[in-house]
């Protein structure tokens, strides 16, 4: 049983849809690993997967992709430049030490850099803190704010505005609600109806 | 054989291969015959793809798994936590082979073995085994076996490195190769320790430039200590700790040199037991085997270009209290074969133990082994 015979995670299927057929792909944070089964069942994708969590990493390897149990916060200083064509960061540019140095580096190591991230300026977390004067909790960010793995919240704009002083284009812009749905109004106010932000990045 | 646990593979008999033709190594020289000593577990399949080839480190032996005859309330062999009914290496879906390194203490041709010219044993005459010399022996095996292509090739340690020597030197005959707790060379401090273990040995007076047997005299100190020395080196600090603190054997000091604290008494013991059925001229022989291996010396350093001809799919596994063999160094060859472009998976397993670990069953370690080797299985008997 391989990852594309079941459905794959919403923001993981608009992920797999940027993704090119046969393309050598590198997955930071790879979870569970059905976004590299799902993309070398459907797309002949080769490559691997570093992961943390052990229990994640025994998934990976039961799905059969390459996995590598590696902390993101260690660096990425053992691959080569240009050695992957895309490097894939789901849902962990907020947990890691230096988001912004981690970025640069896939955009090292690949062609194409896909990030996703939950987005902080979303009026959810808006209003929490404005009017309530708390952290915000939703189904986004479900963690309270003394146990959150996520060290490193931004918005979109705030992520946009990284990407524009380390020369990075963006490509590709999705933003979408919990529900990974996207809808005219997330389009026309990213930053204040979008959840979830899913970027394709380039050296600029 | 109601006696044994429902996941043992029971009561298993030694078999043996007597090889005729000449196998030339790598220091030069070569053996004219040799006998092959190895224990299997499982069933072959009708395909003959589910063969499991297990290669063993140090101390280790063609016993891999199960109770011999004569020893019923003995251990059970090396490995015996990973391979059995049900277990990680299932014996109900996997052909598992285990054979002894030439050299070796017992089982396969050794140093206590008659040479077949003098009828004497060979003692130091046993010429120098390599890694790559074992490989080479373990593929004479295969082809007696009829085993067109291993499914897995697995070991730890020096095991470890035999698997790489086999996924480098004969890509086509593994699908799969997991190298457990091991290192692409030795570190100059790893062959530290393994040197004061020699020199141990050949400086006892009863070692007789190896010719012990000869006088009838075991150098029992020497090799007691080179254990010792090797003991320390496997176990984590924290393992001793936990085990042993500063506990005294008679709850006091006595101010003299004899055992006052457990851990002495824990050493000396491991030592001792370990003289009663290891052979010190195979210790020599086993950690020159760890020293010489170093396939990134045959090519400038480069472990990326020593490991261009393998296609097995690797998977590599490290204990983090292992510091014999660390994670670093497992990571090493992790690096390698990515950079190589080779299909590659690496767990880095929890641990206090330190390098015996691999021999054990931590959860997070069965867990990985068993899901691997759940999609190999898959693989050879769809």
């Amino acid at each position: 049983m391989t990852g594309g015979s079941k459905p794959l995670r919403a923001d993981l299927r608009i992920i797999a849809d940027w993704i090119p057929r046969g393309a050598r792909v590198l997955d930071l944070g790879c979870g569970d690993g059905q976004l590299l089964a799902h993309l070398q069942a459907d797309k002949q994708v080769s490559g691997y997967g570093l992961e943390i969590d052990p229990d994640n990493v025994v998934a990976s390897i039961g799905a059969g992709v390459n996995v590598l149990q590696l902390d993101l916060d260690d660096g990425l200083g053992q691959f080569e430049d240009n050695s992957f064509d895309v490097v894939v960061m789901a849902s962990a540019l907020q947990q890691v030490q230096q988001p912004d140095e981690l970025i640069r580096e896939m955009l090292r190591i690949g062609g194409q850099g896909i990030v996703t991230f939950p987005n902080f300026g979303h009026w959810r977390p808006r209003l929490s803190i404005a009017w309530h004067g708390l952290m915000p909790v939703s189904k986004a960010l479900p963690n309270q704010w003394y146990d959150t793995p996520n060290i490193h919240l931004c918005t979109v704009r705030d992520f946009e505005k990284l990407c524009a002083s380390n020369h990075i284009r963006v490509t590709q812009r999705h933003v979408v609600n919990h529900e990974h749905a996207s809808s005219l109004r997330t389009r026309v106010f990213p930053n204040l109806l979008g959840e979830i932000a899913l970027y394709q990045l380039e050296r600029g | 054989m109601g006696e044994f646990p429902a996941d043992s593979v029971g009561l298993v008999e030694p078999q043996t291969l007597h090889v005729t033709e000449p196998l030339a190594l790598d220091c030069g020289k070569q053996l004219d015959e040799y006998e092959l000593v190895y224990e299997t577990y499982g069933q072959l399949n009708a395909d003959r793809s589910n063969a499991i080839l297990i290669c063993h480190a140090l101390s280790g032996s063609h016993h891999a798994a199960g109770y011999h005859a004569d020893t019923p309330d003995g251990k059970p062999g090396w490995w015996d936590k990973c391979i059995g009914p049900g277990k990680p290496l299932d014996t109900n879906r996997f052909f598992v082979v285990c054979p002894a390194n030439l050299g070796g203490y017992k089982g396969s041709t050794g140093p206590a073995s008659a040479h077949p010219k003098t009828g004497r044993p060979y003692g130091p005459d046993f010429p120098v085994i390599t890694v790559g010399d074992w490989v080479r022996s373990q593929a004479v095996l295969r082809e007696h076996l009829g085993i067109e292509q291993w499914a897995v090739v697995a070991g730890g340690s020096l095991g470890g490195m035999q698997v790489m020597q086999w996924a480098i030197e004969y890509p086509e005959r593994l699908k799969h190769a997991l190298v457990i707790a091991a290192a692409p060379r030795l570190s100059a401090q790893n062959i530290a320790f393994n040197e004061i273990a020699r020199q141990a040995i050949v400086t006892d007076p009863e070692f007789h430039g190896g010719r012990y047997a000869e006088h009838g005299v075991v150098p029992r100190r020497g090799l007691m200590l080179a254990r010792m020395l090797g003991h320390i080196t496997y176990l984590s600090d924290e393992a001793m700790r936990a085990k042993f603190g500063r506990d005294l054997r008679d709850g006091r000091l006595n101010y003299g040199f004899d055992v006052e604290f457990q851990v002495e008494s824990y050493l000396r013991h491991q030592g001792q037991s370990f003289v009663e059925r290891f052979d010190a001229n195979t210790y020599l022989l086993m950690t020159k085997a760890l020293d010489y291996f170093d396939p990134a010396g045959l090519h400038d350093d480069n472990l990326q270009a020593a490991f261009a001809p393998a296609t097995a799919r690797f998977l590599v596994i490290s204990f983090t209290s292992d510091w014999r063999f660390s994670p670093e160094r497992s990571r090493e060859i992790v690096d390698a074969l990515v950079d190589a472009g080779k299909q590659v998976s690496y767990a880095e397993i929890v641990s206090e133990l330190g390098h015996d670990e691999f021999l054990l069953d931590l959860p997070q370690y069965t867990h990985t082994l068993r899901a691997y080797l759940e999609r190999v299985a898959r693989e050879v008997n769809p």
